[in-house]
């Protein structure tokens, strides 16, 4: 309780320290460059100098924030890669080398490779056919909110519910696990799922999917809803079925937002970390590298400039959908 | 919209499939909410799916200390009831761990020199011999006819025994800060990325979308020196909950300021101008018309944060640690995870424990999340 009472003063002064800055330094800069009873000449000068200064404080914190978290640690990360691991001594290529040397980082490599297939492949097919199936069921609003429902859950929550799930009980004991109990009704013999080389890796991917799932269609549903009538009732009147109405007519006129799902969902993959630390923490040949790294950053102490190395490699898979979304934004900007 | 008949046989299709697929999405955390209010000794034979059948269960239990004995004639008898108040019905029992379901319940068990076990169905017991008995008190092996029973005694243990309750405090010590400091901070910048004019303007925008895919490992590594650094300057230790506000704050901040920006951009234009003609301050008219008109924009990305952030792993374990002090739930999951990993009761109590609350400002704010979510990819 103690606990939280301090947190509320904190979060309190932090809030107050937020809005004093923003205020005071309003007040500030109308103090030292007045606007009121001066001659014209001068209001106008201090007027311009005030509002070109302005921005800068209304900027100010999160530029601050934005470099100290974000801009500045990327640049040290790709500083760090050349040096020893405690970042003092300058080592030149000896990470990079190692990394491309070693089994462990092609085995997670592959794997991250198959998670980026996989997951948000899945997880649009299947936000694509809920949403275009829900959109036409009375009842269709609940089911959408049931299937997003996951997406509030955490990855390691998620990570508790699917391990029950594979739970897997030697010998001839009942099985607690949905998925052997299943196994085991249609007579089959009972797995020990997580534990079975590349066959594993996807008993994890289905947890992503299962969250991911609701994303995808939740936006894909919004880009449906948003077709004009007029295309798909030119196509009925053609004699047009369902399946060829969903194919040629619906699916060509959202592209941009089922590219904008799977890069989204991709850039997540690339990050997926809790799942696999949670499940197996890289046994098993599930290794991923988010996983890979953290295990660095701490191993024996830690590493820094492995670690750093292979956050590197997880930035430059990132980079080409870093650019296509700038371009698009920037595109956007002169559209308005 | 595809469907030109309304009851169609595709229709019943599209019903049972969406229904299907409901089923399958919704049954592993029914599942996991189904066996945390389970009794933990049925949890750990028999399946959720089980749960409202009998269960057969061979139980051991201790027969009550030879010093309660009475004497009966010539017989020494140790009464008692091996179900302890609690309902079922015992079928077969035993007195020795080769043969625990030796006797039908009622018969007479014999054991040597003259002692015999009677076990009933209902549970009573009774011990006679025609000498004293002496030493350690008795075991009796039944099997017993279980009748199915919820309890919330995984959730008591859990949040006393286990440091759940403390991790909840922490996580939402870590949570709300977390969540209102990125409002503010983006808000301001949002307003003035909009807006404002001043040079550089494109630029930052642009930063601020290629910030909002930079991946977290890349910030880990330097962040945690800095940290370190700084901790050691102050005489704090690295790990405190200032630390990791601002750090979410920094994480969250591109997301927030893109949201917010595209928000405030599309507000009309005549309400801001008309208002600068009157002579208002940037800053009278954020307030007094900017804030108010992005509400709904606000609650998005402050629903985003909140989930965010509580359901956050890696940044809490690098920055506040695995120290018992500060652990916040979803750490508390994994350490439970690697330390109780056979013991479900206590992992799927301990799970809801941590998805209970995320999962009640999902579905009371649903609205939000989804206009923020659209807000967020689809421009």
């Amino acid at each position: 309780m103690a606990q939280l009472a301090s947190a509320l003063v904190t979060m309190i002064l932090g809030v107050l320290g937020c809005a004093v800055y923003f205020y005071g330094s309003n007040i500030l800069l109308d103090k030292i460059f007045p606007t009121k009873n001066r001659p014209a000449q001068q209001v106008a000068s201090n007027l311009r100098i005030a509002n070109s200064i302005r921005p800068w404080l209304f900027l100010g914190p999160a530029v601050l924030l934005l470099t100290f978290y974000l801009f500045y640690p990327v640049i040290d990360s790709i500083r760090l890669s050349f040096f020893d691991r405690s970042g003092e001594e300058f080592v030149g290529l000896s990470n990079y080398t190692w990394l491309f040397g070693s089994d462990e980082f092609f085995e997670s490599f592959r794997n991250n490779m198959l998670w980026l297939i996989v997951v948000p492949t899945a997880a649009t097919f299947f936000g694509l056919i809920i949403a275009t199936m829900t959109d036409r069921i009375w009842w269709g609003n609940i089911a959408k909110s049931l299937i997003f429902m996951p997406m509030a859950i955490s990855f390691i929550g998620a990570s508790v519910i699917w391990k029950f799930i594979y739970d897997y009980r030697s010998g001839g004991d009942a099985q607690i696990g949905l998925l052997n109990a299943i196994v085991v009704f249609f007579g089959g013999e009972p797995q020990n799922w997580i534990t079975i080389p590349f066959w594993n890796n996807f008993f994890l991917m289905i947890i992503l999917v299962w969250i991911q799932t609701g994303f995808a269609m939740v936006i894909l549903s919004a880009a449906l809803r948003g077709i004009p009538d007029e295309t798909i009732e030119a196509a009925v009147l053609d004699g047009a079925n369902g399946l060829q109405i969903f194919f040629k007519i619906m699916v060509p006129q959202i592209w941009g937002t089922i590219a904008v799902v799977w890069t989204t969902i991709t850039i997540l993959v690339l990050k997926v970390f809790d799942i696999v630390l949670a499940m197996t923490n890289g046994q098993w040949d599930t290794q991923v590298l988010a996983n890979q790294m953290f295990d660095w950053m701490f191993r024996g102490g830690g590493d820094f400039g492995r670690g750093a190395v292979i956050a590197i490699v997880i930035m430059v898979l990132v980079i080409p959908i870093m650019v296509w979304n700038i371009k698009r934004a920037n595109a956007e900007m002169e559209g308005r | 919209m595809i469907a030109s008949s309304k009851r169609s046989p595709l229709t019943y299709l599209v019903h049972a499939t969406v229904l299907f697929l409901v089923v399958i999405w919704t049954i592993p955390t029914a599942g996991l909410f189904i066996s945390s209010i389970r009794d933990k000794d049925q949890l750990s034979v028999s399946g959720w799916w089980t749960a409202l059948s009998t269960s057969e269960q061979l139980i051991i239990a201790r027969a009550n200390d030879p010093k309660t004995q009475v004497q009966e004639g010539d017989q020494y008898v140790i009464r008692g009831n091996i179900l302890e108040g609690s309902s079922g019905s015992v079928s077969k029992f035993g007195f020795s761990s080769l043969e625990p379901e030796a006797f039908e319940a009622g018969t007479v068990a014999d054991l040597r020199k003259g002692q015999t076990l009677q076990v009933m169905e209902n549970g009573d017991y009774a011990f006679s011999s025609p000498s004293p008995w002496e030493g350690r008190s008795q075991r009796i092996f039944y099997t017993a006819e279980i009748p199915p029973r919820f309890t919330l005694d995984n959730y008591r243990e859990v949040l006393s025994t286990e440091g759940l309750g403390k991790s909840f405090i922490n996580s939402l010590t870590v949570t709300i800060p977390a969540t209102i400091i990125p409002i503010l901070v983006a808000a301001f910048a949002a307003y003035a990325l909009a807006w404002m004019r001043f040079p550089g303007r494109a630029l930052l925008v642009a930063a601020v979308v290629g910030l909002l895919v930079v991946p977290l490992q890349m910030s880990l590594i330097p962040l945690l020196k800095s940290y370190n650094l700084i901790g050691e300057f102050f005489g704090v230790g690295s790990k405190t909950y200032v630390g990791i506000w601002l750090a979410h704050t920094g994480f969250g901040l591109p997301l927030a300021i893109y949201l917010l920006r595209n928000y405030i951009a599309g507000l009309p234009g005549e309400i801001i101008e008309s208002a600068r003609v009157d002579g208002a301050s940037d800053f009278d008219i954020f307030r007094k018309i900017i804030l108010p008109l992005s509400f709904p924009a606000l609650a998005s990305f402050a629903i985003f944060q909140f989930l965010w952030v509580w359901n956050d792993l890696l940044i809490a374990m690098v920055f506040l640690g695995n120290n018992e002090e500060h652990l916040v739930l979803t750490g508390q999951l994994r350490e439970l995870l690697g330390s109780r990993g056979g013991n479900w009761e206590i992992l799927t109590a301990s799970a809801f424990i941590t998805i209970i609350i995320p999962l009640c400002v999902f579905f009371s704010l649903q609205r939000y999340l989804v206009r923020g979510l659209l807000a967020g990819s689809v421009k």
